[in-house]
């Protein structure tokens, strides 16, 4: 009866993207947001009437109002969790890693030297597994967020470091020579043109770093960790079979992820509005 | 050539770094060996040389230096010790043996392809289905793109535990999690590049009269070839993350991933920093790969490169 009904959900949801999809008013910016929200309700009831018709065991895959009620009951604990994880793990890392790969772009920067013989490293490592350093890194940091916010540090290091490089270099001649007219020295033109031209390799950058954070701090957690934090929970909730927590937190950690990254792009937005890919639409 | 020659500088500097930061990192333990067999060290105790900072205990005992690069189980291995664990792990092993880096690399480089050919495959058929239905792409992609800024290897072992209750393990769960890694940036690459084709092209094969068929094969597959192998050479390294990852939670006895776990539990340092070795060799050799079909590939497609 219940698969049924998901069977009648889901001819009803596409049918209804379709007519949306199809209709005159498709290009409008309620359609464009309607169209993805019904498909993912369409989704979750599914989901939920396929776990009661099928009876699926818990420990298989619990129902999304299984995985709310856990949700709500749990808050305290999921809120201690991401504080740990991505509050300090995370963000704290996110931020050093960030900032330490911007100072050491603007320093290669002046040395044609060091920017070839450091780009092609830079590169290399990025597409490296750098999550594996996180024993090592929490051997030498003890089990504390320190640690995890040493594998962020790690992690996103060099793709920002790369981008930020790639936009410092984004300037041409001209602008440059303009600049030189106006006597402005190294300092000026590098905060007045040089900045602002890079800023959209920058947030690249960060943009990219705002997800390896969220995986670095988490990962690092399987390596040892105190018994708070969202990777902690995690693995012992798989062990416990408790996998409706399991579930609440990594609802918790798409929920950082989108917001993370959203808050990003937020200030991207704001920042670079001059740039043809943000003045499109 | 200058640039292969600053690289070279670069490279000698890390390494002379590093050298470098294995003197603080271990003269704790040489100095804590060294009081063991009955030698003069100063500060006396250990518990004295705790509160000292670890340049004034060099400092002190400028007779443990040569030592802190030959240490069992360092902080900080030194270059060569880990170079002389790869060599010995993988030339003068047997490749049957457990103690093999190259069994262990074999089986995550399985579980990798293995995924990889997997996630792509999905991804490529999605994106095939994205760009002809508008449904599709207006339902769909939002959820893709909203996707990647999940991070998804929290699935990990999840999907690991699950597939175990009810009967699937071994190589296929570490499989799936490279498959959902690589899936994504496969996807969203391919949608891109099957769209890249602009309104002149597009306008010249209706002229032609050419189906949609004829339109997918001749226009939109080839320009979407250099898109797709930039997602393959990200979807390529996700992929072998995601097995690696896969391989920890469940306390796999073979693969990188689980030299890494068993290398951290022991205090191995010297495992831990040799499978990191062989994991990022690995990640370069298939990008490199990679790049050699792409070039290839576009090559003899007549592209300019």
């Amino acid at each position: 009866m219940m698969v049924f009904a998901a069977l009648c959900v889901w001819v009803c949801g596409w049918l209804l993207n379709l007519r949306l999809a199809r209709s005159a008013q498709s290009k409008t910016l309620t359609v464009r947001l309607t169209v993805p929200i019904i498909f993912g309700v369409t989704l979750v009831v599914i989901w939920e009437l396929l776990v009661h018709g099928l009876d699926v065991p818990m420990v298989i895959l619990p129902g999304p109002t299984q995985i709310v009620a856990r949700f709500a009951t749990s808050l305290p604990l999921l809120w201690a969790d991401f504080t740990q994880t991505i509050l300090k793990g995370a963000l704290g890392g996110y931020l050093i890693g960030c900032g330490a790969a911007f100072a050491t772009a603007v320093f290669i920067d002046r040395s044609p030297f060091l920017r070839r013989g450091l780009l092609p490293v830079g590169n290399f490592v990025a597409a490296l597994p750098v999550v594996g350093t996180a024993p090592i890194l929490v051997m030498w940091f003890g089990f504390d967020w320190h640690s995890k916010a040493a594998v962020v540090v790690v992690m996103v290091f060099f793709p920002m470091l790369i981008n930020t490089v790639a936009g410092l270099r984004e300037t041409d001649h001209m602008q440059r020579d303009l600049m030189q007219t106006y006597a402005a020295n190294y300092g000026q033109s590098l905060l007045k043109l040089r900045l602002p031209a890079a800023l959209p390799f920058i947030f690249n950058g960060l943009k990219i770093g705002t997800t390896l954070a969220l995986i670095g701090a988490i990962v690092a957690e399987f390596f040892g960790s105190p018994t708070v934090g969202m990777g902690f929970r995690i693995s012992t909730s798989v062990g416990q079979l408790a996998l409706d927590m399991v579930w609440a937190e990594i609802v918790v950690a798409a929920l950082a992820g989108s917001l993370f990254y959203g808050g990003v792009a937020l200030i991207e937005r704001a920042l670079t509005f001059w740039h043809p890919s943000q003045r499109g639409s | 050539m200058k640039t292969l020659c600053s690289v070279l500088v670069v490279i000698a500097g890390i390494v002379g770094i590093w050298y470098l930061a294995c003197v603080p990192m271990n003269i704790k333990g040489v100095l804590d060996q060294a009081q063991r067999a009955g030698e003069v060290v100063s500060p006396e105790t250990a518990k004295d040389r705790r509160d000292v900072k670890a340049w004034a205990l060099v400092a002190q005992n400028s007779f443990a230096i040569d030592r802190v690069w030959s240490v069992e189980r360092p902080r900080l291995p030194a270059p060569h010790q880990v170079v002389t664990e790869l060599w010995k792990t993988t030339v003068e092993k047997k490749i049957t043996s457990k103690r093999s880096l190259i069994y262990h690399g074999q089986v995550t480089l399985t579980a990798t392809l293995m995924g990889f050919a997997i996630g792509t495959g999905l991804g490529i058929l999605l994106a095939v289905g994205i760009v002809h239905s508008k449904v599709m792409d207006m339902s769909i992609m939002p959820w893709a793109i909203v996707s990647q800024t999940i991070p998804i290897i929290a699935l990990a072992p999840m999907i690991i535990v699950v597939l175990y209750s009810i009967g699937v393990q071994g190589m296929l769960p570490k499989a799936i999690i490279a498959a959902y890694l690589s899936f994504f940036p496969v996807l969203v690459g391919m949608v891109k590049g099957l769209r890249s084709p602009d309104t002149m092209q597009l306008d010249l094969m209706k002229t032609y009269n050419a189906s949609g068929a004829a339109v997918f094969w001749k226009l939109r597959l080839p320009s979407s070839l250099s898109y797709l192998f930039a997602s393959f050479k990200i979807g390529i390294s996700a992929a072998l993350v995601g097995a690696i990852v896969g391989e920890l939670p469940t306390g796999a006895v073979a693969g990188l991933g689980a030299r890494l776990l068993a290398g951290s539990y022991y205090g191995q340092t010297v495992q831990i920093w040799s499978a990191l070795f062989a994991a990022a060799l690995l990640a370069a050799a298939l990008v490199a790969i990679i790049g050699v079909i792409e070039r290839v590939l576009l090559a003899r497609m007549g592209a300019k490169s």
